[in-house]
């Protein structure tokens, strides 16, 4: 099923698969809690891409209120990381998240 | 007019409430007054729906609301208005507003007046919830309410553990009872479907449609149930231990009102007892032993109010002797008589204790008739009625109880005239040692020793006339139908109500039992003359007690000790074994082990938790992808 004329729904798919692979390999691979959250946002969208793609396929609209929800919420989260971030920095001097080991027995 | 019983039992409740949630401020003579008022309101109504019955109303159910459905067991709040239910209300409330009445007097000085006030009208709001209860079910509600207020009455000074003690002692004997009468009930409804008397003795027919065996079970059960509350062997040993209570308690729970619950029990079964004769016996034997005995140990107590707890518990199994026999109208008779003249000994002792300054040891008192006329005539009036002696109230109910037991069985006659002897003589040694001789207190209670007040006389007068024509409404059968067919009005009166016995005796031959038990009477009342007044003789002091018998008599039978021994001990010695082994090793390991496991398998988890983001992120993705692929 084509959705533009030449792209099928497994373009989108698989570009959101390569998007959510980089994403998580970001969090695995890096160390520097910013670029972790960007990754974490890379991620979030590859499943809005999904989601919008399948709501166009089926044709039902539910699947973009989710994408709004997804949004919003991310949003909101991305307030209160950066606040976090903001406050260890100032007192640690750094983002980097094998300093930021504390959270353990 | 039936409409209004469902007054009674709400004028004490009213009172109860009002002066448990407002009494605080009022003062004693008012709380007085309206708890004593409530009970007059319930008198007057009772009286009120007696007349209906009197005049041959039907039995009447009155439903005031449903209180259990499920499935076929129907339960409603009703009461059952009929002959038996109609003269015991009239009872409970008269003497019970006497008992109200002289309690304001009694209790005067007592920090917990309104408190007492307030129990004494819950108490009097559950017996007649008892007795006008028209089910097994609703009767049970009372019967346990009067349970739970006996408990809170005997145990009112609190602050003594010798009285809380005795409270729990009467909780824990009266919970074995119910047992017996909750088993009861359960197999009387397994085999009827219903336990509304209107429907198992009234319109409908028990025992019948049941096996011989069944009804003796199920007679057997019940009369548990009524060994408990009626303090027969072996379940009688809380009623004397009661008396830790105030007097006016004893009076109104232990002797008139409440320990007679069993009776009221079995005469509303009658039906089912009468068919079966094994029930019968049973009731019969339990009844003369505990007649025997109560009226034995009577003979050597010196506590006022013991002696007088002993009687009761004698009387009440000679009321259960004249159940076991078939004769229930008589035994509701002895218990009328009873309430009268028991409460009037009961009250009188009071008078005394309160005269005395709280002794209640008769070998500290003594010549007690020239400082308390009033308490000395109408507790002689009260000792003569229980000795038996014509005419008054004691007299006519024994008599009959004897007629039907010479009739019915002559051991049981033989037997039943030798406690009426003995409870003549120990009554009289009583009062002997109480009223006359020399004062054998101290100075200072000597000089104390005052006349009771008003509130406290007056029930005593009234009791006392009650106690000397109480006995005219059962004349015996044959002589009453001589001289005036009404004379023996409380059998015609309950005629519909319970199973009454044949009798075939001539008029000869009940004049000559009246005859021969007067005699018995008044030879044992001479011979207690002769003893305590003629030769002066006291009671000996506790260390002064030489012989075996007089040694088992004073330590009434060793009952107490033998259930400390063959219960107490083993109960005993098996919680410390379980406390011992079960408890720590079992029990606690078995705790500890829970804590052990959550404790070391966390110590292994924490292992994990190594901080590095890293480490967590790809376990997540490593759990996501294989979630993915098994699904």
């Amino acid at each position: 099923m084509e959705l533009i004329k030449g792209i099928t729904i497994n373009h989108y798919l698989v570009f959101s698969a390569i998007l959510f692979g980089m994403g998580a390999m970001g969090i695995l691979y890096r160390r520097n809690a910013i670029i972790m959250f960007m990754c974490l946002e890379l991620m979030l969208n590859a499943v809005n891409v999904t989601l919008v793609a399948f709501s166009k396929v089926w044709g039902q609209a539910d699947a973009q209120v989710f994408v709004f929800f997804i949004m919003v919420v991310a949003a909101a989260e991305v307030a209160v990381g950066l606040a976090i971030l903001m406050m260890l920095y100032r007192n640690l001097k750094t983002t980097d998240t094998d300093v930021l080991n504390k959270l353990k027995f | 007019m039936e409409k209004l019983v469902t007054l009674i039992p709400l004028f004490p409740l009213a009172g109860f409430l009002y002066i448990t949630f407002f009494g605080k401020g009022l003062s004693k003579g008012f709380v007085g007054g309206v708890a004593s008022g409530a009970i007059l309101l319930s008198f007057i109504t009772s009286c009120l729906v007696f007349s209906t019955q009197m005049h041959g109303a039907h039995p009447t159910v009155v439903k005031v609301f449903d209180w259990i459905t499920a499935g076929t067991l129907n339960i409603d709040i009703a009461f059952l208005v009929d002959p038996l239910s109609s003269i015991y209300l009239l009872f409970i409330t008269g003497v019970g507003f006497l008992i109200h009445v002289y309690s304001i007097g009694y209790m005067h000085d007592d920090e917990g007046f309104s408190r007492f006030m307030a129990y004494l009208n819950l108490f009097v709001f559950f017996m007649l919830i008892l007795v006008l209860g028209d089910s097994y079910v609703t009767m049970f509600v009372g019967w346990e309410g009067v349970g739970v207020c006996s408990f809170m009455l005997i145990g009112f000074w609190y602050k003594d553990m010798k009285n809380n003690d005795a409270a729990k002692k009467a909780f824990i004997v009266n919970r074995i009872g119910d047992l017996g009468l909750i088993l009861g009930m359960c197999i009387l409804f397994a085999y009827t479907g219903t336990l509304k008397f209107d429907e198992l003795f009234i319109t409908g027919s028990s025992g019948s449609g049941m096996p011989d065996d069944v009804s003796t079970t199920i007679g057997i059960l019940l009369f548990i149930g009524a060994m408990g509350k009626s303090a027969q062997i072996p379940l009688h040993t809380w009623l004397p231990d009661a008396m830790a209570g105030p007097t006016p308690v004893s009076a109104l729970i232990h002797a008139a009102t409440m320990v007679t619950a069993g009776i009221y029990m079995v005469a509303r079964s009658s039906e089912l007892f009468a068919s079966s004769e094994t029930a019968s016996q049973v009731i019969v034997w339990a009844g003369i032993l505990t007649s025997i005995m109560g009226a034995t140990i009577a003979l050597t107590q010196n506590d006022i109010k013991k002696v007088l707890a002993y009687s009761t518990v004698s009387q009440l199994g000679l009321m259960f002797v004249a159940l076991g026999l078939g004769a229930y109208s008589t035994a509701v008779f002895h218990v009328i008589t009873h309430a009268f003249f028991k409460a009037l000994l009961f009250l009188g002792s009071g008078s005394v204790i309160h005269g005395m300054g709280g002794e209640q040891d008769i070998r500290r008192m003594g010549g007690l008739k020239k400082y308390m006329p009033t308490t000395h005539a109408t507790f002689l009036i009260g000792t003569i009625a229980i000795a038996g002696v014509f005419p008054l109230a004691g007299f006519f109910s024994k008599d009959q109880i004897l007629a039907v037991a010479f009739e019915e069985n002559m051991l049981m006659f033989v037997l039943g005239s030798l406690v009426s002897a003995g409870t003549a003589f120990y009554m009289f040694r009583l009062y002997f040692l109480t009223f006359h001789g020399k004062f054998r207190g101290t100075h200072d209670q000597e000089h104390h020793l005052h006349e009771s007040p008003k509130t406290m006389t007056i029930p005593l007068v009234v009791l006392a006339v009650l106690s000397i024509v109480g006995g005219f409404i059962g004349l015996p059968h044959k002589v009453g139908e001589a001289m005036h067919k009404h004379w023996h009005w409380l059998d015609h009166y309950l005629q519909d109500t319970v199973v009454m016995p044949m009798s075939d005796m001539s008029v000869s031959m009940e004049v000559w039992l009246m005859v021969l038990a007067t005699v018995v009477a008044l030879a044992s009342i001479y011979y207690a003359w002769l003893k305590y007044k003629k030769r002066g003789e006291l009671a000996l002091e506790d260390n002064q007690i030489k012989s075996d018998t007089h040694k088992l008599l004073v330590n009434k039978y060793w009952f107490d000790e033998i259930y400390d021994r063959i219960i107490r001990k083993p109960v005993d010695v098996l919680g410390n074994a379980l406390n011992k082994v079960v408890d720590p090793k079992i029990v606690d390991g078995f705790v500890e082990g829970i804590a052990k496991f959550s404790g070391e398998g966390g110590g292994l988890l924490r292992q994990i938790q190594t901080g590095h983001l890293f480490f967590y992120v790809l376990v997540f993705i490593i759990g996501l992808i294989a979630l993915l692929l098994f699904i």
